[in-house]
């Protein structure tokens, strides 16, 4: 659910791949800012890129994620700077909840990558070049099955053998599940001590 | 060994502790929440946790508010997200600046208002235009929901520190050339992606020359440029500024606090990972054309086509002429619009208002337009200044604060097709209502919009 911080474990994953051939897909496209008040609960699946994908009466407007061939596809391959702008994690929850486990890019905004990261959701950067022919594969031959090893950090597509790159830190909170929490709370002694330091050096710093 | 970057004083004056794998726990001094945290709330209640120290974080309700008909609000569901933020925030004893609260306003705007963003900082929230605190010499950063939560459960967050970028501004900025304008015209040079994974300092002697609403306003804009955060050292502009506000230290605090903010600036032997240097003088009204805040050029520009662009940005540049309703080698002045906008975390302090309505003073809009002033106490200041009257005169409506129509969550949004002269940050698809077209630019040139009608060099309305 929302907010999740125990990860699901992610080693490999083989599924059909949607080619998204645009650069700044930002994040208000991913979910548009009126539909953020729902909960979660119902689930973002359907929100997920609305009016690219929709008119205003709800009829389709043809897009390429809405193409049959494309059917099941929870791997994206998109042109640059996937993911900019605001920091809604919502459009991370769109993804997810309509089925999207990874997205291959030639580079992700900051905030996005690291919103990602903590749903499980899998950013694997590419060169440019690279992405560019995996839409092209992709657009030549709807439906083709891409497998992304996070082990490896590889991507294997029709005759089409590649690398990935990520944050090797993120990889393994990928690889090992992970809880931020957790972690933060072996060092609940440590804290206590920098906030006593830190409130003497700068009294300021706190609110009375 | 070289000296340190202000970002570096920073980071090392907040790190708790660093892991082998290079991720450091970064302690957090202020936590601004808005209407949207509802999602951490849930995931802080899925752990059955409490806020860690409920006196570090304030919420403000800004991004669903009304900015006409208060108090009322009509939709159930925008109610809900206000009174939504109100009941989460007092259940865990967080001061809640509420709809009508007289401090109310947006967050980015009421934070440093009230002297709770102070230099020297390590300020979040779960907005990506919290970049604007590193006006005063924060590292202020946007944040998601997981983070929201944690931060809330802990009071720290988790960072692999960001490398260090400067951009000197040699040289001040023209005559009705704004921060606005830089910022677009920088976004121009180094592109959305242009400081991703670094922190953005500011400096150079076009940077010291601008007060600190324009700095606000620039570093507002290092998240459009890819920015972890953007910064500016603080000096005596910052102190002057910061001094009297509420939360503020005073007298022999405030004597040693100035003296320690004197030491954050970088030092002289400090080395930058990138430095880009540009002549401020060289800086036009700069407005955008497409549809992202990297698609800018001077006012006297004209439209580009997508022909000797390499595929990808040919192809960008097509979608935007189609979605904006624009052709290749259209003078940008000749573009007529049919709305104006004047408001959000860039631009909708004080000086923001004075700006526009310095053009707009005996004059009328040709077109509708708001004006929704970033605070209610810059809403009072405007008010005693008469400037809701030079507004109201002009044909335009004088609202009360919130983000409003720079995101369109509170409903105020235009209408598929019609054009928007907007001094807000994002020109996306659909940003300000489903078809809406975004013109960025100052308050200023907005202001000069509305009067003809059209994109205008503010300059030629205000000189000769």
């Amino acid at each position: 659910m929302c907010g999740r911080f125990v990860m699901d474990k992610v080693k490999t994953l083989s599924a059909v791949a949607c080619p998204l051939d645009l650069d700044n897909i930002d994040t208000d496209q991913l979910i548009a800012a009126r539909f953020m008040s729902r909960p979660r609960a119902a689930g973002y699946g359907g929100y997920l890129l609305h009016d690219r994908r929709f008119d205003a009466d709800g009829a389709p407007l043809g897009f390429v994620l809405d193409d049959p061939a494309y059917a099941g596809a929870r791997i994206l391959v998109t042109g640059r700077n996937f993911g900019v702008g605001s920091s809604r994690e919502s459009a991370v929850y769109a993804l997810w909840d309509y089925g999207i486990r990874c997205v291959v890019a030639p580079g992700f905004a900051d905030i996005f990558a690291a919103n990602a990261v903590k749903n499980g959701l899998l950013t694997a950067q590419v060169d440019e070049a690279v992405a560019a022919a995996l839409r092209g594969l992709l657009q030549a031959a709807p439906g083709t099955r891409m497998t992304v090893d996070l082990e490896t950090r590889s991507i294997i597509c029709g005759d089409v053998k590649t690398g990935f790159s990520i944050d090797p830190v993120r990889r393994m909170q990928l690889l090992n599940g992970w809880d931020d929490l957790d972690m933060t709370l072996q060092h609940a002694v440590t804290i206590t001590a920098f906030r006593d330091r830190h409130r003497a050096a700068q009294p300021w710093a706190f609110v009375d | 060994m070289s000296g340190q970057t202000l970002f570096d004083k920073l980071w090392d004056a907040h790190v708790i502790v660093t892991r082998e794998d290079g991720e450091s726990l970064i302690w957090v001094d202020r936590h601004f929440l808005q209407e949207g945290s509802h999602h951490a709330f849930r995931a802080m209640a899925a752990r059955d946790r409490g806020v860690a120290e409920p006196g570090l974080s304030f919420a403000i309700a800004d991004h669903y508010v009304p900015t006409t008909g208060r108090p009322r609000i009509a939709d159930p569901v925008k109610a809900g997200m206000v009174t939504g933020l109100a009941e989460n925030s007092a259940r865990h004893g967080i001061a809640v600046i509420g709809m009508e609260h007289p401090d109310q306003g947006i967050v980015h705007v009421v934070g440093p208002e009230l002297g709770l963003t102070l230099p020297g900082l390590v300020i979040v929230c779960g907005d990506s235009h919290t970049s604007t605190h590193g006006a005063f010499g924060c590292f202020a950063l946007g944040i998601g929901a997981s983070e929201v939560a944690h931060v809330l459960m802990s009071q720290t967050i988790w960072q692999k520190k960001p490398a260090n970028m400067r951009i000197s501004v040699e040289g001040r900025l023209g005559a009705h050339v704004s921060a606005k304008d830089l910022a677009l015209h920088l976004l121009g040079v180094i592109g959305v992606a242009g400081a991703r994974g670094h922190v953005l300092e500011f400096a150079g002697e076009g940077v010291r020359a601008l007060s600190m609403e324009g700095r606000m306003t620039l570093c507002n804009m290092a998240s459009e440029m890819g920015a972890r955060a953007g910064m500016v050292a603080p000096d005596d502009v910052t102190f002057d500024w910061v001094r009297g506000r509420r939360h503020a230290p005073e007298a022999a605090a405030l004597a040693a606090a100035v003296a320690d903010w004197r030491g954050l600036a970088s030092d002289p032997d400090a080395v930058f990972d990138r430095e880009l240097r540009i002549d401020g003088a060289a800086v036009a009204p700069t407005v955008t054309w497409g549809i992202s805040p990297e698609d800018v050029l001077p006012i006297g520009g004209v439209v580009p086509g997508p022909d000797g662009l390499e595929a990808g940005r040919a192809a960008h540049v097509a979608a935007a002429l189609e979605y904006m309703g624009l052709a290749a080698g259209q003078a940008l002045a000749h573009v007529a619009i049919d709305g104006v906008f004047i408001g959000s975390c860039t631009n909708a302090r004080i000086e923001d208002l004075r700006a526009a309505a310095a053009v707009l003073r005996g004059r009328r809009s040709l077109v509708p337009g708001l004006v929704s002033p970033g605070s209610s106490r810059v809403k009072r200041m405007a008010e005693a200044e008469g400037l809701d009257r030079v507004f109201i005169d002009a044909g335009l409506v004088f609202g009360d604060a919130g983000c409003s129509m720079c995101v369109g969550m509170n409903g105020d949004v235009g209408r598929a097709g019609e054009r928007f002269a907007s001094t807000t940050n994002r020109n996306f698809r659909g940003r300000q209502g489903v078809g809406v077209r975004t013109h960025l630019m100052s308050p200023a040139m907005v202001a000069a919009a509305a009067v003809t009608g059209r994109l205008t060099d503010v300059r030629a309305l205000c000189d000769g």
